[in-house]
C-alpha cells in the first residue's frame, strides 16, 4: 500500500514536471524538476484529489509550513502519514 | 496639460459606511476584518474577511433597483453619492454631456454569479432572472453611476486585477490633463465575499485564516475585502472658479507591465511603475513623504514591494513612511486602491498617516518605516499608492497637498 501511495505521487509529480516517471528520483527537489510556485500549488491539489486528503500548505512561505516539500522523498512522507492519519 | 484636482470623495468599506467613519477607523489603526457571514461558510477554509457590516440595501435602494444592482453596484452608487453630494456639482448642459466615469472591478457582479449558479447548477432550476446579465455585468456600475449623475461623456470600466482602480483613476485623471473631460468620477469597487469568490481564492493557497499582516515576518496571506470608493476628479481652474473645497492634486500616473509571471510580482515592474510616476510628476525622490503600499500580507508581494521601493529611492527609503492600510480593510482587488487612495488624501489634508496594523515581527527583507500599528501625525507634501496586480499589470498614482 505504502509503495502504491509513492507511486501515485511521483506520477502526479511527474506529470506536473513533464517528465518520465523514471526520471523522477526521491532526492530530486522540485526545483530540479522544474516546478514553480504555482506548478506545487497545482501538484498539491493533484494530490489531494487523488487521495481525498486535505494538505496542511500556505503558499506564502512554503519552507515555514508543517508540510515537507524539500525533496520528492519528504512530500511521499509526508503523504503517507496524512493518508494513514485519514485511514486511522 | 491642465491640472487635476480632487474635489469629492465617498466610500463603503468594513471600516465604515461613509468617509468620515472610515478615517476614524485609520486613525484608531481599527481592524474591520472578521468572521465571514455568508452562505455556506461552513463549507469553506478560509472564514475571515473585511465584509461590510450592517448594511441593508433596502435602506438606500426599492425593489426594482434591487432587482438590477449587484452588491457592487449598490456600494459604488453610495459611494458616488457621497462623493458627488461633498463637490456640490450638479451635472447639466455642457458639463454632463462632457464628464464621465471610469471605474474599476476584478469581479464585477460576482454575488450575482454565485446566486444564479446555484440556482440552476445546484437547485436545478432551468429559469433565472430577467436581469442577470445586466446585474452582473463588468460595467454596470459604471452605466449606473452615468445614470444616476446624468454623465454623458467618456464612461467605461477598468478590470486589471488588483490594479483596477488605480487604472480607473489613472485613466480620469489623463481624461481630464489632456482636456477631454472637466470632470470625472472614478474609483472602484468589489464584492467578492461569496461562497464561490472566497473558494476560488482559497484554491491558490495565499489567504490567512487569521489575519492580514503586511510586513510583518510572520504574515501568512491575504484577507479579502469588499466595499467601494469613488472620487471627484475635476480640472483645477473649473474647480477653482466655482470655489469648490480641493482635498488633494492628482499630479502623476505610470502603468507598467512585468511580462513575465501570471501571478509573481517582479520588483522590476513594480519599480518602473513608481519610478514612472514620480517622472510624469516631475518629482525628486527627496519629495515623497509617503507610499500607500500595495501590502498584501503575501511574503511574494511584501519582499518583491519592500525591494522596489529601496530601488527607486535609494537612501530616501528609510525616510518615507510606507503603510497598507489592507491589514484593516482587506483586500477589495479591483477596488483596492480607491479604498486606499483615501488614506492617501487623510496623509495631505489632515497629516494622519495610517499604519499598518497586526505589526508583529520586524522581516529583514522589508526594513521600511512601516508606520506599525499606530497612527502617526506627519506633515507630508507629496504621497504615492501603489498597485500591483496579479498578470503583472502595475498602476501608481502621485498626489500632492494643495
Amino acid at each position: 500500500m505504502s509503495q502504491s501511495v509513492k507511486d501515485k505521487v511521483i506520477g502526479i509529480i511527474a506529470e506536473q514536471a513533464v517528465l518520465e516517471v523514471g526520471d523522477v528520483s526521491m532526492d530530486s527537489t522540485l526545483e530540479d524538476l522544474g516546478i514553480d510556485s504555482l506548478g506545487l500549488v497545482e501538484s498539491i491539489f493533484a494530490i489531494e484529489e487523488a487521495f481525498d486528503i486535505q494538505v496542511p500548505f500556505n503558499a506564502n512561505d512554503p519552507s515555514s509550513s508543517e508540510f515537507d516539500i524539500s525533496s520528492v522523498a519528504t512530500i511521499v512522507t509526508a503523504i503517507e502519514g496524512l493518508v494513514a492519519d485519514q485511514k486511522a | 496639460m491642465k491640472r487635476v484636482v480632487i474635489t469629492g470623495q465617498g466610500t463603503i468599506n468594513a471600516l465604515g459606511h461613509n468617509v468620515p467613519d472610515t478615517l476614524e477607523a485609520m486613525r484608531e489603526g481599527r481592524c474591520g476584518i472578521g468572521e465571514l457571514d455568508i452562505r455556506d461558510v461552513e463549507r469553506l477554509s478560509i472564514r475571515i474577511g473585511g465584509q461590510v457590516r450592517g448594511y441593508t440595501a433596502e435602506d438606500h435602494f426599492n425593489r426594482q433597483q434591487i432587482a438590477l444592482f449587484d452588491r457592487f453596484t449598490q456600494f459604488t452608487l453610495l459611494a458616488a453619492r457621497e462623493a458627488v453630494a461633498q463637490a456640490g456639482l450638479a451635472f447639466s448642459g455642457e458639463l454632463s454631456q462632457r464628464s464621465g466615469v471610469v471605474l474599476g472591478t476584478s469581479g464585477g457582479g460576482m454575488n450575482t454569479l454565485d446566486e444564479n449558479y446555484r440556482s440552476v447548477y445546484e437547485e436545478g432550476k432551468n429559469r433565472v432572472h430577467p436581469f442577470v446579465v445586466p446585474k452582473l455585468m463588468n460595467n454596470a456600475a459604471a452605466s449606473h453611476v452615468s445614470m444616476e449623475f446624468n454623465l454623458r461623456g467618456p464612461s467605461f470600466t477598468v478590470a486589471t486585477a488588483c490594479a483596477s482602480s488605480n487604472h480607473a483613476m489613472g485613466q480620469a485623471f489623463n481624461l481630464i490633463r489632456s482636456g477631454m473631460a472637466p470632470v470625472m468620477l472614478t474609483g472602484g469597487s468589489e464584492s467578492m465575499l461569496c461562497f464561490g469568490g472566497v473558494k476560488a481564492w482559497e484554491g491558490l493557497r495565499v489567504m490567512s485564516k487569521d489575519a492580514c499582516r503586511p510586513f510583518s515576518a510572520n504574515r501568512n496571506g491575504m484577507v479579502q475585502g469588499e466595499g467601494a470608493a469613488v472620487f471627484v476628479f475635476e480640472e483645477y481652474e473649473h474647480a477653482k472658479a466655482r470655489g469648490a473645497d480641493i482635498l488633494a492634486e492628482v499630479i502623476g500616473f505610470a502603468m507598467t507591465s512585468d511580462a513575465s509571471d501570471i501571478v509573481m510580482p517582479s520588483k522590476q515592474g513594480a519599480a518602473r511603475a513608481i519610478s514612472g510616476a514620480m517622472r510624469d510628476a516631475g518629482l525628486s525622490p527627496e519629495a515623497v513623504g509617503y507610499i500607500n503600499a500595495h501590502g498584501t500580507g503575501t511574503a511574494a508581494n511584501d519582499k518583491t514591494e519592500c525591494a522596489a521601493v529601496v530601488d527607486v529611492f535609494g537612501a530616501h527609503a528609510d525616510r518615507l513612511m510606507i503603510s497598507s492600510t489592507k491589514s484593516m480593510h482587506g483586500h477589495l482587488i479591483g477596488g483596492t486602491g480607491a479604498v486606499e487612495l483615501l488614506a492617501c488624501i487623510m496623509a495631505l489634508r489632515d497629516g494622519v498617516i495610517a499604519p499598518t496594523i497586526g505589526y508583529e515581527e520586524p522581516d529583514p527583507e522589508c526594513t521600511l518605516d512601516v508606520v506599525p500599528n499606530e497612527a502617526r501625525e506627519a506633515d507630508v507634501d507629496v504621497v504615492l499608492s501603489n498597485a500591483f496586480a496579479f498578470g503583472g499589470l502595475n498602476a501608481v498614482l502621485a498626489l500632492r497637498k494643495v
